[in-house]
Formats: C-alpha cells, sequence, structure tokens
C-alpha cells in the first residue's frame, strides 16, 4: 500500500480552447455508481453559454475555410488523440457509471472509430449531396451543402463519451462549430475529452463543452439568437416541442437524430444553388 | 417624329370566370358558405366571388385527402402517380393562354411574365416532378420513400399558379395528398387548376383547394389531420406557423422572406448589371421573396450605374397589365400598395434621397412608380425590411469584404447576385453570401431542377430539384 496522495484533477468548462471555470461560481457533486465522491463540475450559466457562443461565432468563419481535407485530417488527429489516451477514459467511465471494464473498453473503441469515419465524410459529402442542375436555359447551375453556423447541443446522458461525439462529429465536420452540453450525471468522459481536443489541432472555440443541467442550458440555446441549428437528440422527447417553440424566434434548425448517418451532417447544412449565365 | 407604343391588348375572351366559386373537395366544386370579392387590382373591377372556407370545409377536405391517401394515392405505384402528372402538366400546357390571362386578370402582373414566365414554369414542376414518382429510392442522402401523409398548403399571391405547382407537383410525386389554400387575392388559378386535375381524371381527394383568408391558413396550419405543413408567404407568418406546429408531428417547409442584396463590383459589364438590377427589383412589380431588393454598389461605379439605370428605369412601361408590352403591372392589392407608401416613407423621414421614375398611373387600380432610394444607411427601415414592391435601396462600399459584409448584414437570407467579369472574384463572393440562392451575372431564373430556399429567417427547407422533393419524403437520419 503507498502511502502517495493522489493529485485530483479540477474539472472544468472548455469555451474557446481554454479551462474556464463557471462564472456563476457554481459547481455539482458527481459521485461513483458507489456513492463515493469524484470530482466538483461546474453548474454552467447562461452567461458561460453566452461567452461559449461568442467563441463559436468567432471561430465559424476560419473553421469553414479550412479545406475539407484540413478539417478531415483533424478529426482524423482527435481520433488519434483518444486513442492515445484509452486507458483514462475506460477508468472514468468505469469509475462514474459502474459499467465493467470490458464495456468501458468498447464504447472508446467505437468512439474513437466514430470519429474516424466522421472524419472522413469531411470530403465526400458534397459530392453525395450536391448536384449539377440541368436548368432549361442558358446557365451553368449547381448546387452544394455549406456549413450552417453555430450549432448548440445537448449531449444524451449516456453513452457519455460516444454520445457527445456522436453530436459534435457530424456537426463540425461540414465547418460548424458547436457548443454542447454533455451529459449531467457523467461528465468526466467529456471534460477529459476537452483536453483530447485541446491537443489535437481543432482551432479555439470550434468545440466549446459546457457541463451543468439541461433544464437550465437548453431552454437558453433554444432562444440564443445567434444560434443557428439546435441538436436536442439529449433531451427528452417531452421536452422537445418546447424547444421547438422557443427556437421559431429566428427559425433555428432543430433536430434529434436516432443513428449515426450522413444524413445527421446534413441536417446542419444549407443547400447553396449558384446560377451563371454560359455563353461567349 | 416619335416612336410610341401602340396598344398591344391581350384578348380576355379565352376566360371565362363564373360569379361565385366554392370549393373543390374530393374531386368536386362544392358550394361554399361566405363568399368574398376578388378584384382585378389593375381597374379595381370585381372578377368574381370566392368561398371563405371555416372549420367544416377544412374538415372535409383534409377528410377527402385522408381518404384519398389511404385508399388510393398511397396504394398506387409511383409509376402511375407520375402518369397523372404528366397529364396534369400537358393539360396546363395546352390551357397555358387560359391561365396566363387568367393570372393577370387577378394578380395585376403584366400578361409578357404570366406567358412567359408564371405558366410555363408550373407546366414544367409538373413534368419534373412526374419523373421522380417512380424513382424515389434514388432521391438520395437522409431520406426515405416514405410520403408524410397528407400536406397542407399555403400560398401567397405573388406568383399564384406558379406557387401551387411547386407545392402541388412535389407531394403528389412523392405520395401525399394535398389541401391546398391559395392566397386571398388571388384563387382564380386554382381553381382554375382544380378543373385541370378534373380533366386528368386524378383520383379524386389527391388535391383538394379550399379557398379563403388567414383564417382558413390557421385551420388548415392546425387542423390534427394534416401531416406536413408547407407554407410560402412572409416571415412574420411563417415563425407563427414554427410555432403553432411545434408541438405537434407535423413536419414542415417554410419559404419566407428576403432581402437580397445585388451586389455590382467595379469589374461588372455596367451595362447588363442595370438590366439586371432592372429585373432583379422590378420583376412582378417587386413582388418576389427573393427580389434584389439591396442594391450594394462599388463606390468607383456608383455614381456611372445610378445614372443608367435612371436612364433605363425612365423607359420601364408601367400600366396595362393586360397589353403585351407592358413591363410593370399593378400592384397586387390595396394593403400592399398601403405597405410599400408606408416603407416608402420610413425612407423619406429616415434621410435616404428618393428618385421615381417618370411615368403615368393610371388612375384606377393600385400603382407604385418604380423607385430607388440613394443615400441609404444598413439601419434604414428600407434596408432591413421587406418592401415587396417596386423599391430599390442603394448602398456602397469600398473593398470587396465590405460588400459582402453589408449583403449578409440581414436576418433573411434567401438570395443575392453578384455582377463581376472575374471569374474567381464571382466565385469567391457566391461562397461568402450566406443566401440559398445566388444568382452571378444574372438574376431571377428559376427551374424545376433547381433546388429553391432560404438560409436563416427565409425559411426551412427547399423546393425544386432532388433537395425540394426531399421535403416531401420521410427522413431517414432523423425524427
Amino acid at each position: 500500500m503507498s502511502n502517495r496522495i493522489d493529485v485530483k484533477k479540477t474539472y472544468k468548462l472548455f469555451i474557446n480552447g481554454a479551462f474556464p471555470r463557471t462564472e456563476s461560481g457554481r459547481t455539482y457533486e458527481v459521485k461513483s455508481a458507489k456513492g463515493v465522491f469524484i470530482a466538483n463540475p461546474c453548474l454552467a450559466s447562461r452567461k458561460d453559454l453566452k461567452d461559449a457562443v461568442v467563441a463559436a461565432r468567432a471561430a465559424q468563419h476560419g473553421w469553414n475555410k479550412a479545406t475539407a481535407y484540413n478539417k478531415g485530417q483533424i478529426l482524423y488527429r482527435v481520433a488519434e488523440m483518444l486513442e492515445g489516451r484509452r486507458a483514462q477514459f475506460v477508468d472514468e467511465i468505469v469509475l462514474v457509471t459502474g459499467v465493467t471494464k470490458v464495456k468501458a473498453d468498447k464504447e472508446v473503441s467505437e468512439a474513437v472509430d466514430r470519429l474516424v469515419w466522421y472524419a472522413g465524410w469531411s470530403d465526400k459529402i458534397s459530392a453525395l449531396s450536391g448536384a449539377l442542375n440541368p436548368v432549361a436555359g442558358p446557365y451553368y447551375n449547381f448546387t452544394i451543402p455549406e456549413s450552417m453556423g453555430v450549432i448548440a447541443a445537448i449531449a444524451p446522458e449516456a453513452p457519455s463519451l460516444l454520445g457527445l461525439i456522436d453530436v459534435i462529429a457530424p456537426i463540425i465536420v461540414s465547418g460548424n462549430t458547436v457548443v454542447v452540453l454533455a451529459s449531467t450525471k457523467a461528465p468526466l468522459s467529456a471534460m477529459s475529452f476537452a483536453e483530447v481536443i485541446a491537443t489535437s489541432d481543432v482551432p479555439a472555440g470550434v468545440i466549446n463543452i459546457l457541463t451543468g443541467k439541461k433544464d437550465e442550458i437548453a431552454p437558453w440555446m433554444a432562444s440564443h439568437m445567434d444560434i443557428d441549428g439546435f441538436d436536442v437528440t439529449g433531451l427528452a422527447t417531452k421536452k422537445h416541442s418546447a424547444m421547438r417553440e422557443a427556437g421559431a424566434e429566428n427559425l433555428k434548425r432543430i433536430f434529434s437524430f436516432k443513428s449515426h448517418d450522413p444524413g445527421r451532417i446534413l441536417a446542419f447544412m444549407e443547400a447553396k444553388t449558384v446560377w451563371h449565365p454560359i455563353g461567349l | 417624329m416619335s416612336f410610341d407604343y401602340a396598344p398591344a391588348p391581350e384578348s380576355r375572351a379565352v376566360v371565362s370566370i363564373k360569379p361565385k366559386y366554392g370549393h373543390f373537395i374530393a374531386g368536386k366544386f362544392v358550394a361554399g358558405s361566405k363568399h368574398f370579392p376578388t378584384i382585378n387590382p389593375a381597374t379595381e373591377e370585381v372578377l368574381s366571388h370566392i368561398a371563405l372556407a371555416g372549420k367544416a370545409e377544412v374538415d372535409a377536405a383534409v377528410k377527402a385527402a385522408r381518404k384519398a391517401y389511404t385508399t388510393t394515392w398511397s396504394k398506387m405505384s409511383g409509376k402511375e402517380r407520375g402518369k397523372y402528372l404528366f397529364r396534369i402538366a400537358r393539360i396546363m400546357q395546352e390551357r397555358a393562354r387560359e391561365f396566363a390571362v387568367l393570372e393577370t386578370l387577378d394578380n395585376g402582373k403584366p400578361i409578357r411574365e404570366s406567358r412567359d414566365v408564371d405558366v410555363p414554369l408550373a407546366a414544367a414542376h409538373f413534368f419534373y416532378h412526374a419523373g421522380w414518382a417512380d424513382k424515389l429510392e434514388f432521391a438520395g442522402l437522409g431520406t426515405s420513400t416514405k410520403p408524410h401523409g397528407v400536406a397542407g398548403q399555403i400560398i401567397p399571391w405573388n406568383f399564384p399558379l406558379l406557387m401551387l405547382a411547386w407545392k402541388v407537383a412535389p407531394a403528389l410525386a412523392a405520395g401525399n395528398t394535398v389541401v391546398l389554400k391559395p392566397a386571398e387575392s388571388t384563387s382564380l388559378t386554382a381553381l382554375l387548376f382544380a378543373e385541370v386535375c378534373q380533366q386528368a381524371e386524378l383520383p379524386a381527394g389527391v388535391v383538394n383547394i379550399v379557398t379563403g383568408d388567414g383564417t382558413t391558413g390557421a385551420l388548415i396550419v392546425n387542423h390534427p389531420g394534416i401531416d406536413k405543413i408547407a407554407f410560402t408567404g412572409s416571415t412574420e407568418v411563417g415563425k407563427i406557423i414554427a410555432r403553432a406546429v411545434a408541438t405537434t408531428h407535423k413536419s414542415v417547409t417554410l419559404e419566407l422572406g428576403g432581402k437580397a442584396a445585388n451586389i455590382i463590383f467595379e469589374d461588372a459589364a455596367i451595362d447588363e448589371a442595370v438590366e439586371g438590377i432592372v429585373n432583379g427589383i422590378f420583376f412582378n412589380q417587386g413582388h418576389v421573396c427573393c427580389a434584389g431588393s439591396r442594391l450594394i454598389l462599388q463606390e468607383s461605379v456608383a455614381e456611372e450605374v445610378l445614372d443608367k439605370l435612371k436612364v433605363r428605369m425612365a423607359k420601364i412601361r408601367v400600366g396595362d397589365p393586360m397589353d403585351k408590352n407592358t413591363d410593370v403591372g399593378a400592384i397586387n392589392s390595396k394593403e400592399q400598395l398601403m405597405k410599400i407608401i408606408e416603407l416608402a416613407a420610413s425612407g423619406d423621414d429616415e434621410g435616404a434621397q428618393r428618385w421615381s421614375a417618370p411615368c403615368d398611373l393610371p388612375s384606377k387600380g393600385f400603382w407604385f412608380a418604380p423607385t430607388i432610394f440613394t443615400g441609404v444607411t444598413q439601419a434604414h427601415r428600407i434596408a432591413r425590411e421587406e418592401i415587396f414592391g417596386p423599391v430599390l435601396s442603394v448602398l456602397t462600399f469600398r473593398t470587396p469584404q465590405e460588400g459582402i459584409d453589408k449583403a449578409n448584414n440581414t436576418p433573411f437570407g434567401l438570395s443575392a447576385g453578384v455582377w463581376s467579369e472575374k471569374g474567381s472574384r464571382i466565385l469567391w463572393a457566391t461562397q461568402q453570401l450566406s443566401a440559398g440562392v445566388i444568382w452571378a451575372n444574372t438574376f431571377n431564373k428559376f427551374d424545376p431542377t433547381s433546388p429553391f430556399g432560404g438560409y436563416k429567417e427565409s425559411g426551412w427547407g427547399r423546393e425544386g430539384g432532388r433537395h425540394g422533393l426531399s421535403a416531401y419524403l420521410k427522413g431517414v437520419g432523423h425524427e
């Protein structure tokens, strides 16, 4: 038995590439599956959300401008970093949720593989969903999918890591930036994932992660006028209609998803059609 | 010696307008209970009386649409469904002149436009979508082959028949049945379309048309028997609809307002750009959601463009919509005219300078001379609000980035125009603009194969092309 006292981590938010504490000064307690205290993560406030949206908006133009090849490589880099730190994630998932190590290991593997899968979509989605439109006249006319802007998301409670990646990856792969609220009960892997992002060449502000309560943050996400889309996958279905009502003020695009597929990427993209005359 | 145009009136003998109309429900015309007049906005002549649908009529229409969906339309193969759409397209072509004359009488738009744009494009939409009906499994990513069921469709008065085609053709191709409500002031071509459905022997209840005002529209939006709402109209009403359906299972597409920028770079072909500016804002009296209503000029060419624009505008022929030489017809209603007058007055009040084309306006009917405002700032109401009339707000910029920033400084994102002879600049600008449709060195072009619809507060979804079709099929990737 060692007498060494281990160094515990302070779990903070992830906004604009930095790890600030919540401006509200509030925290909440996260316990292990066995009821033992683990950490006091931040209880994010409306102001934290606003700060995160400002960062996400500022980052969006640059991220959107990055080439598809570059975005794909950065997402792949996130997968590399996650793979390298998988033991930490397995431990955190086991500790917080009480699942077996085998099950936690499987979740981390799937999370890594999912990132790789979405990384590959960056330079393929427009070939599959774009179009050259044969209009009845001397015009060159094409439609391409474009990123939508700043997207908010509520990650599902479980699986806390895979669920988080399933909301983040399809949103950012097209050039959107995201503000995501992590699993309330199991926020540890989300905040450790922020450390992965911070070392993966993801530009500051592209991914912003908050921890806290869904019922407190989700309505502010729905009504925020500088958020273009909202993934409510992690929110109970019965609460979706209130989100859609609040989101109507800026006609926010609000969706929830049951699977991972390219439709999930396209849901937060806009089709742009361009006409140009053909002639001498 | 002067070269004046001789009058060239289109004959109205080709149409016969009944004194009173009912609704088209389950394949039959049924009498309405209450009626309101519909007028020719160019003469204020009462053309007919249109029925106002209440709850009973909307219920009957939804019931007919549901019955047709479950018993006939959803069971029919796509191949056969498509043939009905082809029939409709052909009959519309056969009766094109009738549709064009009726549209112009009821709407006030020049016969040249209803004849050459609205009606042929409407037929083309049916022809295009007819071919989709048996190919839904190839409609692409994120789309299933399953229709929603009964679609409730509410359309505006600016392109009455064309908007009907944009709504009805994809809905039927995908296998939905519809309850459609034309705009209060322009119901006549929709009722003529009902006759086309009869001639095409379309199964009863697949298309139902109820006429009325906003109260009828609200009955459709809130009807529990409807699975999908498609609306074209103002952003204000679009938001009301978005809220109303938020608590339901209904799928929604919205095609809403715009305040499109038309950006002229200094290296544009100026004469062509001037034509594009005129087409962008004065086409259809400016009653166009995607109208190029903000002219954004590079400072170095601003004076030249404005001088040429005024010369060109002085030659616009405003007047009798039935005259084949008319360029700009009547404002669709008194209410719309009042709105245009009020917004233009705000331009004067806020310090912009008004210039209107010299033209003689008829004494009867609703008219507004083609007008431009210079010295407009981004904060002015005429730079922010949709006027939906022949009024152009002119702003200027120095650097290309400033031009883009001004163009994007709006909650709307429906369309935009870019004029430059430099290919790389055109592609750069089209990339930077937040809008769903971008016309480069052209403006106001439409085609059934080309998706149309907006970013931001200009709406949800697209109409036309594969993207538009998918709005009438259930998504597979999300709820």
